[in-house]
């Protein structure tokens, strides 16, 4: 039982246009998303651009509106209740913060360090200006940075820099998840190294939580405990790593997954062929992954920690396939 | 013995940028040279300096703000040494250039075939319909569907991998023998830099151009480079074929960042390797000794050479400096 719970999330986007700029038809970025979150665990959104794996960590933060399906913290329901400034929602509001992509543009370039990082506190705690102070000093140095750092501003930084203060901020707060978009996508290699062991470092202090959302299928393979595959806006496999990455049945994660560039040079010539080979299955093969409409199907438990989204077998699949399209039954 | 003659050489290549009366150098004496048929990886970190040795080769600088020396040969001539007008008849026609964004190096407001047949225009006799020919070939040759459609669009119509291979065919229009690629696949996904990166590998087997691809992702250098330049604060600090270098990296930066690739991690290694300190800035750079050694401080200061160079340590295996022999990482026994 996790701490956070999404289900059957929808996130639809209207496409208007005419003449009288009526709803023509929606853009289904997400389209039928569950997923649970347990405590001191990481989760892994895997997918290309456009598969609607940042609208899934807006929407749970509350930067984007879901369109239809619940999400529960700690039992409660919290949908679109993110901006709410009640107090029942506080405890929310205060366990659930995000690291972006770019550091530089979330951060306001006109405060300090030690302002940009005392704002959550001074939301959430009644720190003295004094508390504060070591407050930041501490977690500046859990990130690996010197007290001085604080009355710096953003733009003193590197990037590398700037993203770990982005962590830092995240983890100000004390939240239980930190859902994390692209954190090291903009960064070189070695740097990107040194985020990441600060990501998993502070992880293990805190007992945190982390919806790890990227399209590098290696930083996902180091960080993540489960994994999720998106495509088209649903989940098309979800499993363990191991399940993931060794035993993937869908035909979209094996196109992915083969996609990845090898680092050994001398097997190139076979990893082509085999890279050509599930290319050649998944055109071949789509539409017994992918109904006619060109969704995805429902997931089915195909093992141990491991869901694959099949087509389903039943003689009156074509029944079920209506009511889900219609969005109701759950 | 025939001697292999090579496409393009690179002498000493010093690029400098102008910080009030100073010049600093981006690109600090490289030497390298490219063979017909063969694709050269240039890989670095960010600030490497390796964009600014493709953008010195095709002559893009302004020359009020950067300082150029050396040489760049091709077919005995010294790039370096053209006017601008004499350039514009090189670029395009003998070397190509694919930028990695696609959007910014298309014009919004060209047709598809408009920015194709700009460069054929300029280059070649060819007529309006000989162009339109042309136009085609090369779309089907870069894999484009339905071509006599999409010849009709907008940049913005098409999607990112499909631009990408506009953009790679407009170098390739007059079928250059060199093509300088620029981080041709960053901006794209993993599933379309797979196929752009099988393209470009085909394109070198039919036409037997040069490539140099410069790209900071090790793994698109496993998967397509014949031969590997590593780049630090300017310099070159190892060249190897790409088996020798992945097989046996030598040079502690490349150690270090093949070190530092996200990987699963084994039950005896606690995180990801982090390469000490930071990437020097322009002004700040040592430009005497090694370069690398602040990264690497407890490699005591008798390893490194006084003005480290390349050497050659096995054919055509080269490293700069010989602080590599008594490498060792942090907590390691040497």
């Amino acid at each position: 039982m996790g701490f956070i719970e999404v289900k059957d999330l929808k996130i639809h986007y209207p496409v208007r246009g005419g003449i009288l700029n009526t709803i023509q038809s929606y853009v289904k970025a997400v389209d039928g998303v569950n997923l649970t979150i347990e405590s001191g665990k990481t989760y892994g959104l895997v997918g290309e651009s456009g598969s609607g794996k940042t609208t899934i960590g807006k929407t749970i933060i509350g930067l984007e509106k879901a369109t239809s399906g619940k999400i529960f913290y700690e039992g409660q329901n919290v949908t679109n209740k993110a901006r709410s400034r009640k107090e029942k929602y506080a405890n929310y509001n205060k366990d659930v913060q995000m690291i972006f992509q770019d550091a530089t543009s979330s951060m306001n370039p006109k405060k300090r360090i030690l302002d940009v990082m005392a704002e959550p506190m001074r939301n959430y705690f009644d720190y003295t200006p004094d508390e504060i102070k070591k407050r930041v000093v501490d977690l500046l140095e859990i990130v690996g940075m010197r007290p001085e750092a604080m009355y710096k501003y953003p733009h003193e930084f590197s990037g590398g820099q700037r993203q770990r203060i982005g962590v830092a901020r995240a983890v100000a707060s004390d939240p239980k998840l930190i859902i994390a978009d692209e954190p090291t996508s903009a960064l070189d290699l070695s740097v990107q190294a040194q985020v990441l062991n600060f990501m998993r470092r502070i992880q293990k202090e805190y007992d945190l939580s982390y919806l790890f959302i990227s399209h590098d299928l290696g930083v996902v393979q180091h960080m993540a405990d489960d994994i999720a595959i998106m495509h088209k806006g649903r989940f098309v496999e979800q499993g363990s790593k191991k399940a993931i990455y060794s035993n993937p049945q869908h035909i979209y994660t094996k196109r992915l997954l083969s996609a990845i560039p090898d680092m050994d040079p001398t097997t190139r010539a076979a990893h082509k062929v085999e890279r050509q080979r599930v290319e050649a299955e998944y055109t071949a093969q789509e539409t017994n992954y992918y109904d006619s409409e060109g969704r995805v199907y429902d997931l089915q438990p195909f093992g141990d920690n491991h869901f694959v989204a099949l087509k389903p077998n039943e003689p009156n699949s074509s029944l079920l396939n209506e009511t889900i399209n219609k969005g109701g039954g759950i | 013995m025939v001697v292999e003659r090579s496409l393009l050489e690179i002498n000493n290549l010093e690029t400098g940028f102008r910080f009030g009366d100073e010049y600093h150098n981006a690109v600090d004496g490289v030497s390298l040279t490219l063979k017909n048929n063969e694709i050269l990886a240039i890989v670095g970190e960010s600030g490497c300096g390796k964009s600014t040795l493709a953008t010195s080769i095709m002559g893009l600088h302004d020359s009020k703000n950067t300082k150029i020396k050396g040489e760049v040969l091709y077919k005995d001539l010294n790039l370096l040494d053209l006017n601008e007008k004499l350039y514009n008849r090189i670029r395009g026609n003998d070397i190509g250039m694919i930028f990695q964004d696609p959007l910014g190096s298309l014009n919004p407001l060209m047709t598809i075939k408009d920015q194709i047949g700009e460069s054929l225009e300029y280059h070649s006799d060819l007529n309006e319909e000989q162009r339109m020919t042309r136009v085609l070939e090369l779309l089907n040759q870069v894999g484009i569907p339905r071509p006599e459609q999409i010849m009709k669009a907008y940049p913005h119509e098409l999607s990112g991998g499909m631009r990408q291979r506009v953009v790679i065919a407009i170098a390739l229009a007059n079928k250059p023998p060199i093509i300088i690629a620029d981080e041709p696949t960053t901006a794209l996904d993993v599933t379309i830099q797979a196929q752009i990166l099988d393209l470009m590998l085909d394109i070198q087997n039919e036409t037997g151009s040069g490539i140099i691809l410069i790209t900071h992702d090790l793994g698109v250098v496993a998967e397509t480079a014949d031969r590997v330049a590593v780049m630090y604060a300017g310099q070159i600090v190892e060249e190897a074929p790409v088996e020798e270098l992945f097989a046996n990296p030598l040079h502690p930066y490349t150690r270090s960042l093949l070190n530092s690739i996200p990987h699963e991690l084994d039950d005896d290694e606690e995180e990801l390797h982090v390469i000490q300190g930071t990437v020097p800035s322009l002004q700040t750079l040592p430009r005497k000794g090694c370069r690398f050694a602040p990264r690497i401080p407890w490699i005591p200061a008798e390893a490194h050479e006084e003005h480290p160079v390349l050497h050659e340590v096995s054919p055509n295996h080269k490293v700069r400096c010989s602080c590599w022999k008594h490498f060792h990482f942090e907590g390691e026994a040497h």
